[in-house]
């Protein structure tokens, strides 16, 4: 086997130390290493935001971060947002509003709503079309989802 | 407990939990212990013959298991045809490998089986595959000429397919009257793109004889019915599973070589093959859209009424016949659909379905249809402005009226009552209008170019077996079934043939069955996407779910309850005519006796003798198996407004307003009924704006990723307003019109008729879409010029 490097890394608040090869990418490890096949991947090349998780706090794409350079970091994927029965507002929102069809999309348009909804006013409808135009949906024209986070309350915290 | 609660009501989906947390199943979710992965090295020749493979130093690259050509599974399956009854028709055997020939780039030509995707992707690259290149297929309309080189050996021609429909004297028609409008439309290839590429996981237990394909597919059913036949097993020993799927639109609709190819291999390894198509390989290999070159020319008289239209149509159809829908299915549709809802007594519409170096033709969301109505729209709008009539009075003008059905069309197509005037005159109110042309014209005073486009159309769902889903095409895609059982607690557990790709059909279908069983939604469970659930089944396409579903839960409901009364009979010692069903409970006329379902059901299960054991013998388990063929088609209809700005300087075009007013029938779930058609339209204004697939004059594909083919985001898309005025119920059973491709059907004219609008005081009319800023430039630039000249 190729050269391994040795990592450590929280996910969902559970943390892992795997050996893996510098070109594994991180959406990979999780999916396949650690069998969290909650991230979906739909494009590898950093424009569809299927992939999105949050890293440290931010949304980041786990298609275009190598497993290495999350050495030491704190992952939230979707199966670290609530569970069926009790559920996080962001999914209470999207499940209320009918957010979703496929369900592809949603891991990742669910971290990056949770990332904006810290760091954006998202005031008026033209805002949280703005933060959601990095994910791709293919099934719902946005229009419920767009609903979805316009009906989070902005001052509770984003996950449970 | 109150009958009839759930259908019609938002009902929030079932489905969401496990999408929403993570444990959803798509395909490449599954886990089999020793799973192999396998990478392609596909053509990078449109069009060239295969002189030679090495394949020596890919067998030794690391974790190889086997590295297979088209020589290699020569024999392992029997050739795969999309036959058709249409005359002139020329099939094209699919090529699971390619053989001797590439024919578009993306072809697979080597197969590499590996431990994991990363090792069979290296092995992948160090084969070696040489070429002689021929001369390279590529417009449609060349390849269609005779001098043309062929695709295919030993073919008559590169048409495929050719069709033709004709009504009145199209020639008396377009000579005779004061006003012609004529164009060259052109519709740009495109792909579905659903966001899950396509992926698909073969098991062999060689222990067993038996075969799982997991497939992210719209019709599991379909895939069986051919891969049985092809790979020769048994069908008691081959089962699909499509589980969760993440999105199709069409592309997830046709047989596709490369799950042929899994089961093969998976058969010869003894084991477990997966493989898990990258977004290039699915915009290269997928099955594409649209793509047609529509000559069309409409004579009216002065005061707006359509006498003529004829239709001149070449469909790129692609490289091969797609199984099961054969070349035909997107061309011929658009002279098919043509005449759309209007009264034309005059028509001609022939249609050439041309082979070319690029990946196979198949359905897309409305299939023919946008195309169809594109054409339709465009010209309609061209004629009003030449006469100086408003769009929407030449559309009253020439509507269907409601006493004129069934309304036979110029093309042979019926129309049953729907609410053609009504939805017109609705969209119309809803968008007010009267004001709308008021600001607008204070718009355009101020020299901002705001546009309105209307859309009007009809569409057939949920089809019967009286019609082919496709011309010609010899399988039956107009029956489902389901089968319902009861359980000892007296929950019911429904199977289904028809399958799901995201569109929310298992609540709607849980909808359904608790309403007509009387039950709580919670007691009733949705199985389907599996072969195993039902005998035969079909799948998810042409706006068929919800009609063929429900139709088919109704009549098992039905029978359903018929058995529960006979032993409801038995275990009451009351005549089966006293006895009613209702309300979750069977209760005798004289309301003295009663039983839930749990009661009876576990009486009826359970309890010792509590049956008389003939009656058992002959009633057997609380369970039922219905089919449903609603025969022909439902007409459903829809208008669609838009509003947009063009914006001169940044070469923008701004959807502002959008508006729909639609007659889907009973809606099972309002909430699903507004989702589906906000992503129609989503990727009906992706098809007029932004979406296509580029080839360049020697095939090379130049839109292989997400930053060349452009989908609509969040903040390209509108707020749309969804309309569903009360108006009687077609005559299938649950009254349900398909609304599932209206969305796309509808938009793809409405912008670009919108568009046209904005920019009509430059005299500029859209005629190919999608108006891309490039072509949005072009079009200023020439008007500019041509302005200058004068
Ligand atoms: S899969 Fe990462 S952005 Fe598309
Ligand atoms: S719900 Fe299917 S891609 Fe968003």
């Amino acid at each position: 086997m190729a050269f391994e490097k040795r990592i450590r890394v929280t996910v969902n608040g559970r943390a892992f130390e795997r050996s893996v090869e510098p070109r594994l990418l991180l959406s990979d490890f999780l999916r396949e290493t650690l069998d969290l096949t909650g991230t979906h991947v739909g494009c590898e090349h950093g424009v569809c935001g299927a992939c999105t998780l949050l890293m440290n706090g931010d949304s980041v794409r786990s298609c275009l971060t190598l497993a290495v350079q999350a050495d030491g970091a704190e992952i939230i994927t979707v199966e670290g947002h609530g569970k069926a029965g009790e559920f996080s507002p962001a999914q209470e929102a999207f499940h209320a509003c009918h957010a979703l069809q496929c369900g592809f999309c949603t891991p990742g348009m669910l971290a990056t709503v949770v990332d904006a909804l810290r760091k954006l006013p998202l005031d008026s409808e033209a805002e949280v079309r703005e933060a959601l135009a990095g994910n791709l949906c293919r099934c719902t024209g946005y229009q419920h989802i767009v609903d979805a986070v316009l009906t989070i309350n902005t001052k509770e915290e984003g996950i449970s | 407990m109150p009958e009839g609660r759930y259908v019609g009501a938002p009902i929030k989906r079932r489905e969401d939990a496990r999408l929403l947390t993570g444990e959803s199943r798509f395909v490449d979710d599954i886990r089999i212990a020793g799973t192999k992965s396998v990478a392609f090295r596909r053509s990078d020749h449109a069009h060239a013959r295969i002189v030679s493979i090495n394949t020596d130093a890919a067998k030794q690259s690391p974790g190889v298991v086997g590295v297979f050509t088209a020589a290699d599974i020569e024999g392992d399956a029997r050739p795969i045809i999309a036959s058709s009854r249409m005359a002139n028709y020329q099939p094209t055997p699919m090529q699971i490998l390619a053989k001797d020939k590439v024919r578009f780039v993306g072809e697979a030509v080597v197969a590499v089986v590996a431990e994991n995707r990363y090792l069979a992707e290296d092995a992948a690259e160090l084969v070696e595959i040489d070429y002689e290149p021929l001369a390279p297929v590529t417009d449609a309309e060349a390849a269609a000429r005779p001098d043309s080189p062929l695709l295919h050996d030993g073919f008559a021609s590169n048409v495929l397919v050719e069709r033709e429909f004709k009504r009145g004297d199209v020639v008396e028609a377009l000579w005779r009257p004061p006003v012609k409008v004529k164009a060259r439309f052109r519709v740009h290839r495109k792909t579905p793109l659903a966001l899950e590429s396509r992926v698909c996981l073969a098991e062999f237990q060689a222990a067993k004889s038996h075969m799982t394909l997991y497939t992210s597919s719209q019709v599991p059913g379909i895939i069986k019915d051919a891969l049985v036949k092809a790979l020769d097993i048994p069908g008691s020993h081959f089962r699909v599973v499509a589980p969760d799927v993440g999105g199709g639109f069409g592309g997830k609709t046709s047989l596709y070589p490369e799950e042929a190819l899994v089961c093969i291999l998976a058969r010869k390894i003894r084991g477990a093959v997966k493989w898990c198509s990258d977004r290039s390989e699915d915009l290269l290999a997928t099955s594409q859209a649209f793509d047609e070159i529509v000559d069309a020319e409409m004579s009216v008289d002065e005061a707006g009424r359509i006498l003529g239209v004829t239709a001149e149509v070449i469909g790129d159809v692609g490289a091969y016949s797609i199984y099961p829908w054969t070349a035909g299915i997107e061309p011929v549709q658009v002279i098919s659909f043509l005449p759309g809802p209007y009264r034309i007594e005059h028509y001609h519409g022939r249609v050439r379905g041309v082979a070319t170096c690029k990946p196979p033709m198949g359905p897309y969301r409305g299939v023919g249809r946008p195309v169809a109505t594109f054409v339709m729209e465009r010209l309609i709008d061209m004629a009003a402005r030449k006469l100086g009539l408003d769009a929407l009075q030449m559309r009253l003008t020439n509507i269907v009226q409601p006493h004129e059905f069934p309304y036979k069309t110029a093309s042979g197509m019926r129309w049953d009552k729907a609410g053609f005037v009504e939805c017109l005159k609705d969209a119309a109110e809803a968008i007010e209008y009267a004001a709308l042309r008021e600001t607008q014209a204070k718009a355009h005073a101020e020299g901002r170019m705001l546009g309105i486009g209307i859309a009007t159309f009809a569409e057939l769902t949920g089809i019967g077996s009286r019609l082919s889903a496709s011309p010609g095409m010899p399988i039956n895609t107009g029956t489902e079934t389901a089968h319902l059982s009861m359980d000892a607690t007296g929950g019911v557990t429904a199977r289904f043939g028809v399958t799901c790709y995201g569109q929310g059909l298992e609540t709607a279908l849980a909808q359904v069955v608790a309403d007509e069983m009387g039950m709580l939604i919670e007691d009733v469970r949705i199985i389907q996407g599996d072969t195993d659930a039902v005998g035969h089944g079909v799948g998810a396409f042409a706006s068929r779910g919800a009609v063929m579903g429900a139709g088919a839960a109704m009549l098992a409901c039905e029978a359903l309850k018929e058995k529960l009364v006979k032993a409801a009979s038995a275990l009451l010692n009351a005549p089966e005519d006293e006895i009613s069903v209702g309300q979750g409970a069977l209760t005798t006329r004289d309301g003295e006796s009663a039983l839930t379902y749990s009661e009876l059901a576990e009486r009826y299960y359970s309890h010792m003798g509590a049956v008389p054991l003939e009656i058992k013998n002959a009633l057997g388990e609380l369970s039922v198996s219905r089919m449903y063929d609603p025969e022909w088609g439902t007409t459903s209809c829809a208008t669609h407004i838009a509003v947009v700005e063009v914006e001169r300087e940044a070469c923008k075009i701004k959807v502002l307003q959008y508006v729909v007013s639609d007659d889907c029938g009973q809606m099972i779930n309002p909430l699903i009924v507004d989702g589906q058609l906000h992503g129609g339209i989503a990727q009906g204004i992706g098809a007029a704006l932004f979406e296509e697939l580029a080839y360049d004059d020697d095939g090379q594909h130049l839109s292989a990723s997400l930053v060349d083919y452009v989908v609509p985001s969040a903040s390209d898309v509108p707020r749309m307003a969804m309309r569903h005025p009360e108006l009687e119920k077609p005559e299938n059973l649950g009254g349900i019109r398909g609304i599932g491709e209206n969305g796309t059907i509808g938009a793809v004219a409405a912008i670009a008729n919108a568009v046209s609008d904005a920019l009509a005081p430059l005299g500029i009319e859209v005629t190919e879409v999608p108006t891309t800023p490039e072509r949005l430039f072009r079009m200023l630039d020439a008007s500019k010029k041509e302005m200058s000249n004068i």
